[in-house]
């Protein structure tokens, strides 16, 4: 992948460390994200990866270390920051809203967008409604980006898995963030869907020039689609650099085919 | 082929949005309202069956009317945004007894500050409004610990509320202003130089006032607030993690739930009951209110109306039938056989369809629109 | 000036009266302990049981039989009226809504309720009838200490030692038998414990039975201290803030908070009711644990519960 222009840092991780317990999930983690770039996070299971995600966008408060936003230096953050910093993220376990339709759950990503308060809303009629058809219009643009046209309106608990993760996708998008975390955005997923999911996925790093930090298990999608990779083991960091730099790591390669240590 | 959306197009957002979008179902809407506001006061103005007698309308539409507009405050709270309350009836009560202080006109002595506040006797609709307010203050302190307890723990809270305020009403006596009997009598129901008194005047009364708030409460679930309630209800770290701040949505959802709540409450006791006891308000009505929202249908307003329609009509149905068949049941009986009915039909709906027979009506309409095609 | 006398009275009637609560408070520990289902019915289950027991007291007293053949005969029959109950219940209702969350069980409990408090009294019938199991006399003690001496029931103190020897026997099983262990499991994770073997249907009906049996024993002592009848049911609602203040998943909660909300109970209510017009008994107990809620949400005694995504 061609390297963004920019080396400018959207988000530092300095020195994170995460315990739950007994158990250390995070151990003095380190690294960058530059702006416009896609940084994968990859390891065996268990390294840590969704929770230095967590930590990322304020759910879990780590112990130590501190996470510089857009400049902004914090020991820890709460989710409601980060997402009106602009951090937007999909989960593992898509998160989705089950009782509402996929475009009712976009259109909740728009909601911190949303000015109009209780009273104008009872109302509806008026600037309430304008507000509602102006967001409708900019989520149809992702809507259309995503293609999922036909599922509008069919509540997202009898979608099929691949399409779940495309709305969730989109829920994130309609929130326009600087950066977008996505947690194994390919898991479940059969060759041709993640050959659309890795499509979308570069086209909202050119078309809309989001950050994008992204899980991910599938090696070959994380070698296409990465400008540069982080690799966590066991919670520590064991190697930073692009993916070809990567792929040569002697650790790296030990510990996926579980070398003791 | 009755139901068909074909030829049915939507030129922009705001029809895709509307709340009827269907325009068979507008007409069904509009054919019902028409009976509602002009056909039932024709017919009971010239006594033509069914209303030959006052029964229908004083015993079962006027307390449907009410008691469906709390059934929509509690749907809002419970199945929109998910928050379980077992403490309703405390909230009509204080809708009822705040406006029937506002009525009567209110009077406390601060000495001690040096003052007294002294309120000359309300309009009954501005009163009833502002039952409504106070029950909504009350509902937002009872949902502040809704942000650290969640579901079961929450439901307790709401039943300290519900013996707490039932407590409150019982003893002290400024409420009831110093009633020795305990019971309190509604002031003269004047609108607007008009007075309500028949059952006719009544009924369309609660009819404006149900028409009305259900169709706000129906901008309010379709709109943004509506999406973050539910939004809480389903996944509430994810709500969180996309802007949604939980405190806002869910004392928001507490605010109007109790408002409503607590204007139905005082047009319980100012246009149905006329004179009441804090006995009218009891855990009895919250467990009675939340079945009908669990029956009718959890985030659904039509829903709502469906709960308290059922929930009304079965005693008298229990009653009426095995009367027509000739084996008359005893009092006792078939309050026995409600609760066998009701608990019964709560379980098997919750097992079967969660939300209720406005889920059943809305896949009864999905197939309406095959008909005659099976699929 | 508050007599010493006067408080002790007061303090040792509330604690008695707590371990009551205690007793009805076992039987939702008990299922929520293993099966994470919040028991809104467990007071109608008293409700059931009582009226089985005391009805079929009457009728083999009625028919001649003497008292100790009548009562043991009694509580079998109401023993097995609750094993029917467990086992409709945990078929019909529990079984199909296994995977669910806990809010759509406990609404499922609520109906069970109402089930069972309408089928109950359409059976067994809907009057007052009174149990005499246990001495109901009143002892005087310490006459010499206090005027008038301390008050204390007898009943109460049979209450106490039941609840006890409850609290021991549900402990061990809990934690030193096999089924104990398993319906742990099952309280945890209900899909693991089924993917492991476990018998999922089997484990609760044993669990919905024990309740149904703790359930007698609480309608034994309620029983004969109200006399059997449907305001019984409303008991359970107070067991909730016993449950809240003592941890649901604690059985030595459910005695310590039984004890704190009897006492502190019938304390407000003699020493602080009497400015605030009576009646604050009605709701001192959920406000206490409202209070706790909001302090220490787990209760006295109960593990902390961490969501993770």
């Amino acid at each position: 992948m061609r390297m963004p222009d920019t080396s400018e840092i959207l988000l530092q991780v300095e020195g994170v460390s995460l315990a739950f317990g007994g158990v250390k999930a995070l151990r003095d983690v380190s690294f960058d994200i530059r702006k416009g770039e896609i940084r994968a996070i990859i390891g065996p299971n268990g390294a840590g990866k969704t929770s230095m995600l967590n930590v990322i966008n304020g759910f879990y408060h780590p112990n130590r270390g501190t996470i510089t936003f857009k400049g902004r230096t914090r020991a820890q953050m709460q989710p409601f920051e980060a997402s009106r910093g602009g951090i937007a993220r999909t989960f593992q376990n898509v998160a989705l809203f089950r009782g509402m339709s996929a475009l009712d759950n976009i259109l909740a990503g728009r909601t911190l967008k949303m000015r109009r308060g209780l009273l104008w809303q009872t109302l509806r009629y008026g600037p309430a409604l304008a507000e509602e058809i102006e967001h409708r219009h900019r989520i149809e643009e992702i809507i259309d980006f995503l293609e999922i046209e036909a599922i509008r309106k069919v509540p997202v608990a009898r979608l099929p898995y691949g399409l779940q993760k495309r709305v969730e996708l989109g829920r994130a998008l309609a929130m326009e963030p600087d950066l977008l975390l996505l947690d194994e955005p390919m898991a479940g997923m059969n060759l041709e869907e993640k050959e659309d999911m890795s499509r979308f996925i570069i086209d909202v790093n050119n078309h809309y020039g989001t950050t994008i930090a992204l899980i991910e298990h599938d090696m070959a999608v994380v070698m296409d689609l990465s400008h540069r990779v982080v690799v966590l083991d066991h919670g520590v960091k064991i190697a930073d650099g692009t993916p070809d730099e990567i792929k040569k790591d002697q650790g790296v390669i030990d510990a996926y085919l579980g070398v003791a240590h | 082929m009755l139901y068909r959306e074909a030829g049915q197009f939507k030129t922009s957002y705001a029809e895709d949005m509307a709340i009827f979008p269907i325009r068979q179902d507008r007409i069904a809407l509009g054919i019902l309202l028409g009976i509602a506001f002009v056909g039932v006061p024709l017919l009971a103005t010239f006594r033509i069956w069914p209303f030959a007698s006052e029964y229908l309308l004083w015993a079962i539409l006027l307390p449907f009317l009410i008691l469906a507009l709390a059934a929509v405050g509690v749907n809002i709270l419970v199945g929109y945004c998910g928050q379980i309350s077992l403490g309703s009836g405390a909230f009509m009560a204080i809708g009822a007894y705040s406006a029937y202080k506002l009525g009567t006109g209110v009077h406390i002595p601060l000495a001690w500050l040096g003052f007294v506040i002294s309120i000359p006797p309300l309009p009954v609709l501005l009163s009833i409004l502002l039952g409504g307010l106070m029950a909504a203050i009350a509902g937002i302190l009872f949902g502040v610990p809704s942000l650290r307890i969640k579901g079961l723990y929450l439901a307790v809270a709401t039943l300290a509320a519900q013996f707490f305020f039932d407590w409150v009403f019982l003893r002290v006596p400024w409420f009831t202003n110093y009633a020795p009997s305990g019971s309190v009598n509604a002031p003269p129901l004047n609108f607007f130089g008009l007075t309500v008194h028949t059952p006719i005047e009544r009924y369309l009364l609660c009819l404006i006032f149900v028409t009305v708030f259900a169709v706000l409460a129906k901008n309010l679930v379709r709109g943004n607030l509506g999406r973050q309630w539910m939004a809480i209800r389903d996944m509430d770290i994810a709500a969180e993690l996309i802007g949604i701040r939980p405190l806002y949505a869910k004392l928001t959802a507490f605010a109007v739930s109790s408002f409503i709540i607590g204007v139905a409450g005082a047009l319980w006791a100012f246009v149905y009951l006329g004179s009441w006891e804090p006995l009218a308000f009891s855990i009895e009505r919250s467990l009675q209110l939340l079945f009908m929202v669990i029956i009718g249908g959890l985030g659904s307003i039509m829903g709502s109306f469906v709960g308290a329609a059922f929930i009304l009509i079965l005693p008298i149905m229990l009653n009426l039938i095995p009367t027509q068949l000739g084996v008359p049941l005893s009092t006792e009986t078939i309050t026995h056989l409600e609760f066998i009915i009701f608990g019964s039909l709560i379980c098997y709906l919750l097992i079967k369809e969660p939300h209720g027979f406005a889920r059943l009506i809305s896949i009864g309409k999905e197939k309406l629109r095959l008909w005659p095609f099976p699929y | 000036m508050i007599a010493l006398g006067q408080f002790l009275e007061v303090l040792i009637g509330g604690l008695m009266s707590g371990v009551l609560y205690s007793l009805v408070a076992l039987g939702f520990v008990l299922i929520f302990k293993a099966s994470g289902v919040f028991n809104y019915a467990q007071g109608a289950m008293v409700l059931l049981a009582g009226l089985a027991l005391v009805r079929s007291l009457d009728l083999l007293v009625a028919r001649g039989y003497p008292l100790w053949a009548a009562i043991i005969l009694g509580i079998g029959f109401a023993a097995v009226i609750m094993a029917i109950a467990a086992w409709l219940i945990e078929r019909f209702v529990i079984g199909p809504l296994v995977n669910q969350d806990g809010l759509t069980l406990f609404m499922s409990t609520i109906g069970v309720t109402f089930v069972l408090e309408g089928a109950a009294q359409m059976i067994f019938g809907s009057d007052v009838y009174p149990l005499r199991l246990f001495p109901t006399d009143v002892w005087l003690l310490f006459e010499s200490h206090f005027p008038g001496g301390i008050l204390v029931n007898a009943l109460d103190v049979w209450g106490a030692v039941i609840a006890g020897i409850l609290v021991a026997g549900l402990a061990i099983f809990f934690q030193r038998t096999k089924t104990g262990r398993a319906l742990r499991a099952v309280a945890d994770d209900h899909m693991a414990a089924q993917s492991v073997g476990i018998p999922i249907s089997w484990i609760w009906f044993v669990v919905w039975l024990v309740a149904g049996l703790v359930a007698l024993v609480a309608a034994t002592v309620w029983g004969t201290k109200l006399g059997v009848q449907f305001s019984i049911t409303f008991l359970a609602l107070k067991a909730l803030p016993v449950l809240i203040i003592g941890g649901l998943t604690s059985v030595p909660g459910a005695i310590v908070g039984g004890l704190i909300v009897g006492a502190g109970e019938k304390i407000a209510e003699v020493f602080l009711g009497s400015q605030m017009g009576g009646g604050i008994e009605y709701w001192f107990a959920y406000v206490l644990a409202l209070a706790v809620l909001l302090v220490r949400p787990q209760g006295l005694f109960g593990e902390r519960i961490i969501e993770r995504i």
